[in-house]
């Protein structure tokens, strides 16, 4: 029986061309943006944990409770012990410290007078340590644009589009005006040897990167740290083995009381996130939901149009003796076979799509002009072992339903008149 | 003559179609036998409810009153699955307009059936070729309808009838889009069928040739029957 129903399939084309091609334009579309928001959560993840939250992240509990405002006056004292312990404790994490400073850059003209001033967010990384993770992390000699990076202490990068702003070429001389950990006003001169571009407009809006001991003397910060960041070594962010390991931690200074005592939070504690990645997954799954019923409701109609069409056919089949279930069956077997195919050739197109734009990418920062999240601008799909089976849900379930509902009017209609609209 | 037993037996038999406010008596208290081997023809004007009868004998739709014993079984008793089965194992239809399945070859076609029999393939393939050669269309089997004549097309849906080797054939106008030289062609073949197979035949037609070959004649007026005459 499956051999006469896959014989129809083939030869009347008629029948099977269009749910075929419907199916295959829907499931392409599916893997595709299943492809693409995977890309986006994988995306986000990545550029929050590197230049932002870390895998996880040590604070004291006061900076945590604030971390917005850059409180440095409740920074960590103590890194440099800290450090020791954590690369002891937990050797599977790269562990580097960094402190976020917000103030305003001076720029003299020939004389010592401003010329222009600017606000800048700024980031203190571990810069001249051999054995710094932040090189890599930031890719620095990837973003950098014009100059060179630091060399020495006094050294520090500025965002290309704040120095076009102000002015300024590789070699120029500023003043950072910022406020020290006691709350008293700090001023640092620095060399701006080089302009970087990460491509977040987030963090390109104002960003300067300086060394970790400079600002540490600037800011009258001596052994302190906003935060101490750590990454696993193979860069992927697993959020149960962190939540386990931010457990572990915490633990043991669970009984101290004191405000200053560190706390560690995951990449998903921090910023929201884990509400953000559950929208996203609950986009994921109204996605299909709408690719299921959309593609239902255009195969219900070809389903009725064919019927229609098929009336002859299924009438002589009824007088042959097949029974009503019989036949049912036998339609929805055959939208089964078709809905299958058709979900084949859609994954196959869809993974295509999305692996070329894997290894590609689409440039979406037209788009991001003003948003403050940490999203590259050149976006990604993401091939995952999932991507190769989520089309087969609205696929085939979509062929399924639409010829359910359709195929419900051999049973309505009386046999006889059947055989009558075959007549006439 | 009429010895063979009864494999069909109708009593007052009604069916009574709504038009809106009216009614229309398609069959009127009809009451008829028909027994093994007969080779039966109802005639009578447009309107008179040949089909109708023949759906009914056919199980392909309900009387309104009365009853219709066909191989021993009430039709208007029947579930859906059961009128089926009756269907699918005594009786074998054949249409004005040829109604094959036109993505199929005559092969297929004639195997359908037997498909639904849960027939063996061997035997499938034995018997669907020994139907096409009662119908001389053996070298044809590999062709799909578009690529055969309209009296082809008939012995196509003759042999699909046969090859079961059902009790009944009922055939409603099987020769209505025929020309005459196709048309004696496939009732001669429906003759050697009754005479070799036993096979028991009733027609519904206007068609001057089919009467020729019939042995009863049956005569339907406004749902009456008013003459049932039997012809040597
Ligand atoms: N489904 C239906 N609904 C309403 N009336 C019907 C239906 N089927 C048949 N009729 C009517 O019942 C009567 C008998 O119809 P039937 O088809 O049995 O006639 P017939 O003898 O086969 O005619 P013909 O020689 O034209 O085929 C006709 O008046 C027809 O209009
Ligand atoms: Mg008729």
């Amino acid at each position: 029986m499956i051999g006469f129903l896959l014989k129809g399939i083939i030869r009347d084309r008629s029948r099977s061309l269009f749910p075929f091609l419907t199916v295959s334009l829907g499931v392409m579309l599916t893997v595709f943006l299943y492809c693409y928001i995977n890309g986006l959560e994988t995306n986000f993840i990545d550029s929050t944990a590197r230049y932002a939250s870390g895998h996880v992240k040590i604070m004291t509990r006061s900076y945590a409770a604030e971390a917005d405002q850059i409180p440095n006056d409740l920074a960590y004292i103590g890194v440099n012990s800290l450090l020791e312990e954590l690369s002891h404790q937990y050797p599977e994490l790269i562990w580097t410290p960094r402190i976020r400073f917000a103030g305003l850059l001076d720029v003299p003209d020939e004389v010592g007078e401003t010329k222009i001033q600017g606000p800048i967010s700024g980031i203190a990384l571990d810069l001249f340590n051999p054995e710094s993770p932040e090189y890599s992390i930031f890719d620095l000699k990837r973003a950098l644009v014009a100059g060179r990076l630091p060399e020495k202490m006094g050294e520090a990068l500025l965002s290309a589009d704040l120095a076009q702003t102000m002015d300024l070429k590789p070699g120029d001389k500023v003043t950072l005006i910022s406020s020290t950990m006691d709350g008293s006003l700090a001023v640092a001169n620095f060399t701006i040897t080089g302009f970087i571009r990460f491509g977040i407009t987030a963090l390109d809006r104002g960003a300067m990167i300086a060394d970790l001991r400079d600002i540490q003397q600037a800011l009258d910060m001596e052994d302190a740290a906003g935060e101490i960041l750590g990454f696993y070594k193979n860069f992927v962010y697993r959020d149960k083995e962190a939540t386990l390991l931010a457990q572990n931690f915490n633990d043991r200074y669970k009984d101290d009381k004191d405000e200053f005592a560190p706390l560690m939070l995951t990449l998903k504690k921090q910023s929201g996130l884990a509400e953000l990645l559950g929208m996203m997954n609950l986009f994921s799954s109204v996605l299909v939901l709408i690719f299921v019923v959309a593609m239902a409701i255009v195969l219900w109609n070809a389903g009725l149009m064919g019927s229609l069409r098929r009336y002859g056919e299924i009438g002589v089949r009824l007088a042959m003796g097949e029974d009503k279930g019989h036949l049912y069956r036998s339609l929805l077997i055959e939208s089964a076979i078709i809905g299958f195919l058709g979900s084949l050739a859609g994954t196959a197109l869809g993974l295509a799509v999305s692996y070329y734009l894997q290894a590609h990418g689409i440039d979406i920062s037209s788009l991001m002009k003003s948003s403050s999240l940490l999203v590259v601008e050149v976006l990604r799909t993401k091939v995952t072992a999932f991507s190769y089976f989520i089309g087969f849900i609205p696929g085939v379930g979509a062929s399924l339903l639409g010829t359910a509902i359709s195929g419900l009017g051999v049973y309505r209609r009386q046999t006889s008149v059947l055989m009558k609209e075959l007549e006439g | 003559m009429r010895k063979g037993e009864i494999l069909i037996e109708t009593k007052d038999l009604v069916k009574i179609y709504p038009m809106g406010r009216h009614e229309l008596v398609a069959l009127n208290r009809v009451n008829l036998i028909f027994r093994k081997g007969e080779f039966a023809g109802l005639v009578g004007p447009s309107g008179s409810g040949k089909t109708t009868l023949l759906n009914i004998i056919g199980s392909l739709d309900l009387p309104t009153s009365g009853s219709a014993v066909v191989m021993e079984r009430r039709v208007e008793e029947l579930s859906h699955k059961e009128a089926a089965r009756l269907r699918n194992e005594h009786i074998g239809f054949i249409f004005q307009t040829f109604n094959l399945l036109p993505y199929y070859t005559a092969y297929e076609n004639v195997e359908f059936p037997l498909l639904l029999l849960k027939v063996s393939a061997s035997e499938r393939r034995r018997r669907v070729m020994e139907a096409l050669d009662w119908v001389r269309l053996a070298d044809r089997a590999s062709s799909r309808p578009a690529q055969l004549s309209g009296g082809e097309c008939q012995r196509v849906a003759i042999a699909r009838a046969i090859v079961k080797q059902p009790a009944i054939i009922l055939a409603d106008e099987p020769t209505a889009n025929l020309d005459a030289e196709n048309s004696h062609n496939i009732l001669q073949i429906m003759a050697e069928l009754n005479h070799e197979l036993g096979t028991t035949f009733i027609f519904a037609t206007h068609d001057e040739k089919v009467i020729s070959y019939l042995k009863r004649k049956i005569t339907l007026f406004d749902g009456r029957v008013v003459k049932d005459e039997i012809i040597s």
